[in-house]
This record gives C-alpha cells, sequence and structure tokens, in this order.
C-alpha cells in the first residue's frame, strides 16, 4: 500500500479531531489491558516463559539460514512446496502464478499483515481475481477499502453503527428492514455471508505466525475459524509467512505460544491453533490438494546483525499497541503504513526507509510502556532512538530541531556559562510571570502553550541559591 | 538451488557474518531438531490425572464450553441425543468415520440420525473423537486423518467431542510426545487442530461473541475409560 | 554502605534548578535528615536527555562525560528525578561501548546514582517523614522511575506516614502524562490528548493536590489542569516529604492566596 507515513502530523491531527474515530478506540484500552494483565497474574511463570521465548527466537535468529533450509526440506518431504521470495514483487508474482495454474476464480483469504505488507489483494484484483478476506475485522475493512488499523483487531477503529452502515449498503440482497443494530446480529450476517463464499473459494491464502523447522509446519492461531475454512475448503492452500517466522520445533512453538495468546487478547489460549504440514495425504477425506509457502524476505535479511534485529523476534501480538498512549490517541490509520504503534515504529523505516517514516520513532513519549508488555522482550525504545540517531546523523531531523539543539548543547557543555544564562532566564520569566504564576502564550515555546500554561520560574536558579547559602547568606 | 533461495540465504548469511554454522554448531542444532526437549513447562497442570480431569473441565466451562462426564462410552448415544434436544437441534448428526464411534449403540436413539463422512454445508452438528484433551487450557487437540476429516471441527455450527480420560493429559509438551509416538519422529499428520472453546470474535467493538466462522457450541463428552485401560493393561 | 555521613552529590536536574529551586532544598533537607552530608557541583548542568533523545549522540556523550567528571569521589549521586536518575544509571554506560575506559567510569557513577525517593527508603532505610502537610493527595507514576527503576511503593509508602495525608489513587496512574521532553512540543496535539485524559483522572480522583517525582511530567500536568481552569495544587513530592509546601505550587502566583 502506499505510504502516507510522511503526514503522520496531519494524520493524528485528523484523527485527533475525528469523534467516531475517539469513541472507537475507547474500546481498546478496555477491550485488552486488563485481560492481559489478569491473563499475566494467573499464570506465575509468565515473565520467565517471556525470558525463554526470547531466547529460542535469538537462538533461532543466530541460526536462521539453518533453520530456513532444514524447514524446506521437511515441508517438501510432506509433499508441499517453498518459493523464497527475496521481495514483495517476487512473493505477488509467485501467489499470481499459482493462482494463474490452477485457473483460480475465487481466492478466500485468512488474516494476513504479510498479505497486507506485500499488497496482495490491490495485485490479485488487478489480475481479475475475486479476493475475499474472510476475518471478520479484514471483511469489514474490505468492504469499505481501508487498510487494517490494528495488526491483530483490523477493524478497531470502528464503531459497531459504522459497520452496521457499511453492511446495510453491500448486503443489498438481504432484507432493507433486517435489525442490525447489535453486534451479535452483525457477526451472524458476516457469518452468513461469508459461508457461501469459504465453499466456492479456489484457493485459500492464509499467513503464519510460526514456522517449525523439525517437522515443516506452518501454524496460525485465530479465533473465528475462518482461517481454517480459508485453508481447509479449496483445492489450493497458499501460506505466505516472512521468514524470521520460523523455529526449531513444536516444544519451542508451544513455549512461545504460552505467551502469545495471552499478551494479545488476555486469552489463556486462542480458540485455534492450528498447525498445517502439507498437502492433503492419500487417504485423508478433506483438506487442500497442493500447499505452498512464500517465504517473503522483503529487507529482514539485512535487519539481522544489526541495530534492529531484536525486532525480528516480534510475534505480532499488539501487546505494544495496546498499551501505547500515542496509538490510543490517534489509532492505527495515521502511522500511515501497514505496522502501527511502536513496532510499526521501529519496523515501518526498516520496510520502507526512514526518510519516508522518519516521523513514527520520534511519535513516542518513550514511556516504557510497550517494552514492558512486549512478550519477547523487544527493546522497543531502544530502537526508536537508533532511528532518531540516524536520522540525526543523515541530517533528516527538522532543522528548528537541530538549531535549537545546537544553542541548548552550547550552553550545557559550558557550566559557567550555562549557570549564567539559566539564571538570566529564570530571572526574566519568573519577573514576567510572578503575577498570575504562569503563561498562556510563550513565543518561543508554542507548541507547549498552545494547549496548555506554563509554569513561571521562582525567579532565582538552585545554583544561584545555593552558593549565597554556601558563603553564609539567607536563601532568597 | 534457486536464485532467490540463494540470494536470501547469502544475505542471511552475509548479515551473521558467517559461511554455513561450524561443524559443532551444526550438531547442536541437528540435536534441537532431532530430540526437541521441553522448555520452561508451567506448574499449572503438572498434576496427578484425577485433577488434569478436573482442570480440563473447569478450564473448558471457563471458555464457554459444556462438558458432561459418562462413566463409560456406551452412554455416549444417549448424551448426544440429550444434548441435541437441551439444546433444541435437530436430532441429526455428521459422524467422523471412526470404528469406535461407530461401535456405540446408536440403537438405543432411533430418532437420532447418524451419517459418517466429512462435513457438508447443510451439516449442523457434529460428532467427533480427539487426539487429546490438554488440560493446561482445556484444548482439545484433533489430529487429521482417515478417521478425522478437519471440515468436522469448523463447519457445522455445533461440535460435540468425545473425550477419553485416558485421552487428557497435562501440557502441550505432553501431546507432541504422545504425537511422536503415535506418528514417528518428526511426522505431523497434515492438520493438528488445537481447539480451546468455541470460534469467537472480538473485531466489533471488542465484545467478545461466539460462533463467528466455526462452531457456535463446543460440548466435550468426558468419557471415563480408565477402567477400561487399566483392565486392558 | 560506607561508614558514617556518606557524602551525596545532589543532581538538581536543570529543570529543578531553573524552574523550582526550592525541589532542591526539599531534597537536601530529606537527605541531610537521612544521615547524608549534601554537596552541590557547580559543573553539573543536564543529563543530556534532550541530545540522547533527539539522535544527538556527539552532544550526550559529552554531558554524560561533564556529569561522571563533576560527581567523581561522591559515595552517591541522588536526583529528584526518576528520569534524570535512569538516564545516568541505565543509559549512561551504553553510550561508551566502544570507549572502555569511559565505560569503567559511566559503570561506576551508574551503580552510585539514585532517585531521590527510593534512595531514602531503599539505601538509607527511611520508614517515615516528619511533615505536618495536610491534604488529599493522589500520586502520579512517572515512566522512567516507574519501569526503569522501579519506583512506585516508595513514595506512597513515605506519604502515608504523614498524618495530614489522605492517598486518594486515580486511574491509570501509571500511564504516560503525555510529556515526553520534546515529544511535548513536536507533537503538540497528541501530547495534548494524552495530558487530557490524564488530567480527566486527576479530577476524577478528587483529590485537591497532585505529586509526582518528576518536574517535567509535573509541569506538563499543572499547565494543563490550569489551561482547564481546575483548581488542584501541583507539587513535587519531595516538598511535601519535606515539609517545603511554603512556595506557590507548580504555576500558582507568588503570593499565596490564602
Amino acid at each position: 500500500m502506499q505510504s502516507t507515513s510522511r503526514d503522520f502530523k496531519d494524520n493524528a491531527r485528523a484523527a485527533l479531531a475525528n469523534q467516531t474515530l475517539q469513541k472507537a478506540m475507547k474500546h481498546v484500552k478496555t477491550g485488552f489491558i486488563d485481560k492481559r494483565a489478569k491473563a499475566r497474574d494467573r499464570l506465575p511463570e509468565f515473565d520467565d516463559l517471556r525470558d525463554a521465548s526470547r531466547d529460542i527466537k535469538d537462538h533461532t535468529l543466530a541460526n536462521l539460514d539453518f533453520y530456513l533450509e532444514r524447514y524446506e526440506e521437511k515441508v517438501i518431504a510432506s509433499g508441499g512446496q517453498v518459493h523464497w521470495a527475496p521481495t514483495a514483487e517476487d512473493a505477488r508474482k509467485t501467489v499470481l502464478d499459482i493462482c494463474r495454474r490452477v485457473d483460480a476464480r475465487v481466492v478466500t483469504k485468512g488474516k494476513s499483515m504479510i498479505s497486507e505488507e506485500i499488497a496482495l489483494n490491490q495485485a490479485m484484483e488487478e489480475a481479475g481475481l475475486d479476493v475475499v478476506e474472510t476475518d471478520l475485522g479484514e471483511y469489514i475493512i474490505q468492504l469499505r477499502k481501508e487498510p487494517p488499523s490494528h495488526i491483530i483487531a483490523p477493524a478497531v477503529h470502528l464503531t459497531k453503527e459504522q459497520v452496521e452502515a457499511d453492511f446495510r449498503h453491500h448486503h443489498r440482497e438481504l432484507p432493507p428492514e433486517r435489525p442490525l443494530s447489535e453486534p451479535l446480529q452483525l457477526v451472524a450476517e458476516a457469518r452468513q455471508m461469508l459461508r457461501r463464499r469459504f465453499l466456492e473459494a479456489d484457493v485459500g491464502i492464509t499467513g503464519a505466525n510460526f514456522l517449525v523447522a523439525e517437522t515443516g509446519t506452518s501454524i496460525i492461531v485465530t479465533n473465528e475459524g475462518n482461517g481454517d475454512l480459508t485453508q481447509t475448503l479449496p483445492r489450493v492452500h497458499i501460506v505466505v509467512a516472512s521468514l524470521e517466522k520460523v523455529v526449531p520445533n513444536l516444544e519451542d512453538v508451544s513455549t512461545i505460544l504460552r505467551v502469545l495468546a495471552r499478551s494479545a487478547t488476555g486469552q489463556e489460549f486462542s480458540s485455534y491453533t492450528t498447525f498445517s504440514t502439507g498437502p492433503r495425504r492419500p487417504d485423508d477425506p478433506d483438506g487442500p490438494e497442493e500447499y505452498h509457502v512464500i517465504l517473503l524476505d522483503n529487507g529482514r535479511s539485512n535487519m539481522l546483525g544489526g541495530q534492529f534485529q531484536d525486532m525480528l523476534r516480534c510475534i505480532r501480538c499488539g501487546a505494544c499497541m495496546n498499551h501505547c498512549p500515542v496509538y490510543h490517541a490517534v489509532g492505527g490509520h495515521a502511522y500511515g503504513w501497514v505496522y502501527p504503534g511502536p513496532m510499526g515504529a521501529v519496523l515501518t523505516p526498516n520496510l520502507i526507509g526512514v526518510d519516508e517514516a522518519g516521523h513514527l520513532p520520534n511519535a513516542s513519549t518513550f514511556c516504557g510502556r510497550c517494552e514492558a508488555v512486549c512478550p519477547m522482550r523487544i527493546p522497543l525504545p531502544k530502537m526508536m532512538r537508533h532511528w532518531r540517531e540516524r536520522e540525526f546523523e543523515r541530517h533528516l531531523s527538522p532543522t528548528a530541531v537541530r538549531a535549537g539543539l545546537a544553542v541548548w548543547a552550547f550552553f550545557a557543555r559550558r557550566p559557567k556559562l550555562y549557570h549564567v544564562a539559566m539564571g538570566l532566564q529564570a530571572r526574566l520569566l519568573g519577573y514576567f510571570g510572578r503575577a498570575s504564576g504562569r503563561f498562556d502564550a510563550l513565543p518561543f515555546a508554542r507548541g507547549w502553550t498552545k494547549h496548555r500554561d506554563f509554569p513561571a520560574p521562582e525567579g532565582r536558579t538552585f545554583q544561584q541559591l545555593w552558593a549565597e547559602k554556601q558563603s553564609g547568606k539567607a536563601p532568597r | 538451488m534457486s536464485s532467490a533461495k540463494q540470494l536470501i540465504l547469502s544475505s542471511l548469511r552475509r548479515s551473521l557474518r558467517r559461511e554455513q554454522p561450524s561443524a559443532e554448531v551444526r550438531a547442536l542444532l541437528e540435536q534441537r531438531l532431532a530430540a526437541p526437549q521441553a522448555n520452561l513447562v508451567p506448574q499449572r497442570a503438572q498434576l496427578p490425572h484425577a485433577e488434569q480431569l478436573d482442570l480440563m473441565e473447569r478450564m473448558l466451562k471457563e471458555l464457554s464450553a459444556s462438558v458432561v462426564r459418562l462413566p463409560s462410552e456406551a452412554a455416549v448415544p444417549q448424551a448426544v441425543a440429550d444434548y441435541l434436544k437441551g439444546e433444541n437441534l435437530p436430532p441429526k448428526l455428521r459422524m467422523a468415520p471412526r470404528d469406535d464411534l461407530r461401535a456405540l449403540p446408536w440403537q438405543s436413539q432411533p430418532l437420532l440420525e447418524v451419517e459418517e463422512g466429512i462435513a457438508e454445508a447443510e451439516d449442523a452438528t457434529s460428532l467427533t473423537g480427539a487426539f487429546a484433551g490438554i488440560a493446561e487450557t482445556g484444548t482439545v487437540m484433533m489430529a487429521s486423518g482417515p478417521e478425522a476429516p478437519v471440515t468436522l471441527n469448523f463447519l457445522p455450527e455445533n461440535h460435540i467431542v468425545v473425550l477419553r480420560a485416558s485421552q487428557i493429559i497435562g501440557t502441550y509438551e505432553e501431546a507432541w510426545q504422545r504425537l511422536r509416538a503415535a506418528q514417528g519422529r518428526g511426522v505431523m499428520p497434515r492438520a493438528v487442530n488445537m481447539i480451546t472453546g468455541p470460534s469467537r470474535t472480538g473485531d466489533i467493538e471488542q465484545t467478545i461473541l461466539l460462533g463467528a466462522h466455526g462452531p457456535r457450541r463446543l460440548h466435550v463428552l468426558l468419557v471415563d475409560d480408565r477402567d477400561a485401560v487399566r483392565t486392558g493393561d | 554502605m560506607p561508614e558514617g555521613r556518606p557524602r551525596v552529590g545532589l543532581f538538581v536536574t536543570c529543570l529543578v534548578d531553573m524552574m523550582r529551586p526550592s525541589v532542591g532544598f526539599a531534597a537536601v533537607k530529606l537527605l541531610e535528615s537521612a544521615g547524608c552530608s549534601v554537596e552541590v557541583p557547580q559543573a553539573q548542568t543536564c543529563c543530556g536527555q534532550p541530545a540522547y533523545n533527539s539522535g544527538d549522540r556527539a552532544d550526550t556523550r559529552a554531558l554524560a562525560e561533564q556529569t561522571i567528571k563533576a560527581f567523581q569521589g561522591f559515595d552517591y549521586v541522588v536526583a529528584p528525578s526518576g528520569s534524570c536518575a535512569a538516564m545516568i544509571k541505565e543509559h549512561y554506560p551504553t553510550l561508551f561501548d566502544t570507549d572502555p575506559e569511559w565505560k569503567d567510569r559511566a559503570e561506576d557513577l551508574a551503580g552510585r546514582t539514585w532517585e531521590l525517593v527510593s534512595f531514602l527508603t531503599d539505601l538509607r532505610g527511611m520508614t517515615a517523614v516528619d511533615s505536618r502537610f495536610a491534604g488529599k493527595v493522589t500520586y502520579h507514576d512517572s515512566c522512567s522511575g516507574l519501569r526503569e527503576l522501579g519506583i512506585q511503593a516508595q513514595p506512597r509508602q513515605l506519604l502515608q506516614t504523614i498524618p495530614g495525608v489522605e492517598l486518594t489513587e486515580m486511574v491509570e496512574r501509571d500511564v504516560c502524562c503525555g510529556f515526553g521532553g520534546t515529544f511535548c512540543v513536536k507533537y503538540a496535539d497528541i501530547s495534548n490528548k494524552i495530558v487530557t485524559a490524564k488530567t480527566d483522572h486527576i479530577l476524577a480522583s478528587g483529590a485537591d493536590t497532585l505529586l509526582a517525582g518528576d518536574l517535567g511530567c509535573l509541569m506538563n500536568m499543572a499547565g494543563k489542569l490550569q489551561r482547564r481552569g481546575a483548581a488542584i495544587e501541583v507539587r513535587h513530592v519531595a516538598e511535601v516529604l519535606a515539609d517545603m509546601t511554603d512556595q506557590p505550587a507548580i504555576g500558582q502566583p507568588a503570593r499565596r492566596r490564602a
């Protein structure tokens, strides 16, 4: 998809003014945070499992070439095929080639962020395929022609009234006077509408939460069951997965699964954790005849061994954005590309360049809540800071910011001069602010005083008063 | 080797600043694949078997699944008929093609229509066996095969599972041990489905609702076969 | 722990120095009552966070070196700020990964550096304070202190030993106030949204005084409360613990109203 990350500030401003969005975003706080905390409290080993999960992924990343080759061997041994895709273009082309070869008309899809990353739907639609998103949230945003605003809850930015309006608009074949104001009615209607599409699909595409080298297995973790219908009913199942999804063995994946659902939705375990290995076996009564895995790199191999390697541990649970005050304020679309929130602030510049996505790692208070909840213990603020360093080195940060910083640093690096300057500033501001105790406008701090008052300083600096006290004078 | 594969592998190795892993490292990695070891396993389900059964039942109920304990397999047809009646569902069943289910005394329920095979679009209720019940999270594990079509787990609105007490274990790790014992090392059935409660969604205003695309109801018949297992030994 | 009266170097912090020196004097009083002798090196300015969080490694490093030199020889270095203390304690050592000599010096300083309240309770074993302050108080957990240094129980423990203090917790007390250093100016509208939510919670708590351990957050919340016309007083927790609340609260006029 076309990025609008450059316009982050404008996007954010629009999001803040959008009352419907603001109403919908309230559900993020109530829907995720307490549930995660309860799930964590219920499992005494939770934090130790986070350490263990981090270690498993670190080990895998350090030997990624080995595990990917072993994974491929196992997929082939179970009758499946692996397609290596260095770029998004390669991945799209492979999917289209398969669809063309099997003469596909209808393609169902389970939720996949990689599919969003490579803009797969657009490519398939342009090729004349009938593409149907089957995850309820994805289905809704497909009707609206919008990208997801959250990596596990794609339609979290919408209210039920908006969904009702969309369903009424698109499901013209249903009686117009039907009741549709309750979420339950909306879910039932989507179930009814999508049922037919599942059954007529020629190809089913899913993502993968994990790939298992031991067995050549791809795993999806879902709640609705749409992913399973997507990959079981059609003749062909295509998995699109990025290469860092691989883990060594089933025990390793079990460990990480214990932190995934708890961190994501606060469930003990998601409703459906499905392990798929190859196509239908000779005596299997159902399942796809073909099984393909597309292994996407798209810049990830370059992240290995560098400042951003830890990001490759990410298991896409969404806990970082669920707990992010900035994400709560502006929602996912403001970030302007596929991955929002703190994980997006680190990953997006890696994938589309920091020139394009430079705002993202800056739009953080560094409150650290994302890192505190990350099941894989990814140091997200640290990596956002690395991006800021790169921007600073490459002179990509705004000129005004650089100039202000240079003046400030000039003084801060010269304590004597600094204390004189601060003394003058404290006296000046203290003098003018004395009467009201604060300023409601300051020419050099408009960003501050636009929304809040600026307190007046007391009038003398601590260093001045301390020096006077030390030399025997009274401190005022 | 495809050029795309070559390209990616050499990029990975460039980033890792090495060629292939050394022989010693390789041996360790092979070991990790050939003889997987459990990592940290939570205490929760490391319990005597009777308590694992209780935990399984408790977790299932918490997930909005329903559970009935049965003294023996022979009680299954009656329990199925009672359940369908109680939920106001048609007395019709799509059953997994398994000998043990087939051998049940279905003739005791003449009103119940039982058909075997994969799920069809119009099937309202399926009846399947299971590979294991994992008490840790109330997870029912299915291993696909001739006797276990995957569609039965997802297509009908109501899914009834016959789970034997002897199939109940504590943890995921134990499930993998059992699966390896049944299938061979490093070999998986086409699909392993870990089912933890009915289908659900929170996609509309984070309101959790059941029956998004998969079964709206998951009903577990927990059959006490421990005597049978013991006498069988 | 060193014998006798430990020598503590006070890291004043640039905000306390310029904006609210009374917090510095409150810190001195608390440290002295905890049996420390306090000195204030003149060669200190700022811990360097504005540069660090803007990606300016060179100036950050220069300021870190300046701070390391200024606080050589003290038994402890104490700052009335979780975020400045965390900068020195958690981040300084990472600035010198390629310079073993400076890395050692940074780690040495990190090992001696403390945030004020946790120093009093955790290191000096302070269990009560002597303060006549009276009021219904709510406490905001500033992010760095909370998540990098684990400061949460300590200020509350001490506050609860003041007879006149009634502690009333706000919801989301551990959620960011939206300050974030330069963030609040660079992304003013987002910051405003966050501090609006924060001040909603503060007002809903029914407290008449808001306390926290970081002046940046306090100025942000005070400024928003005052812009909204709220009467709640905002102070650094050290002022209340030291019983030094003669100064008007943050952003209040020089002469006390009553």
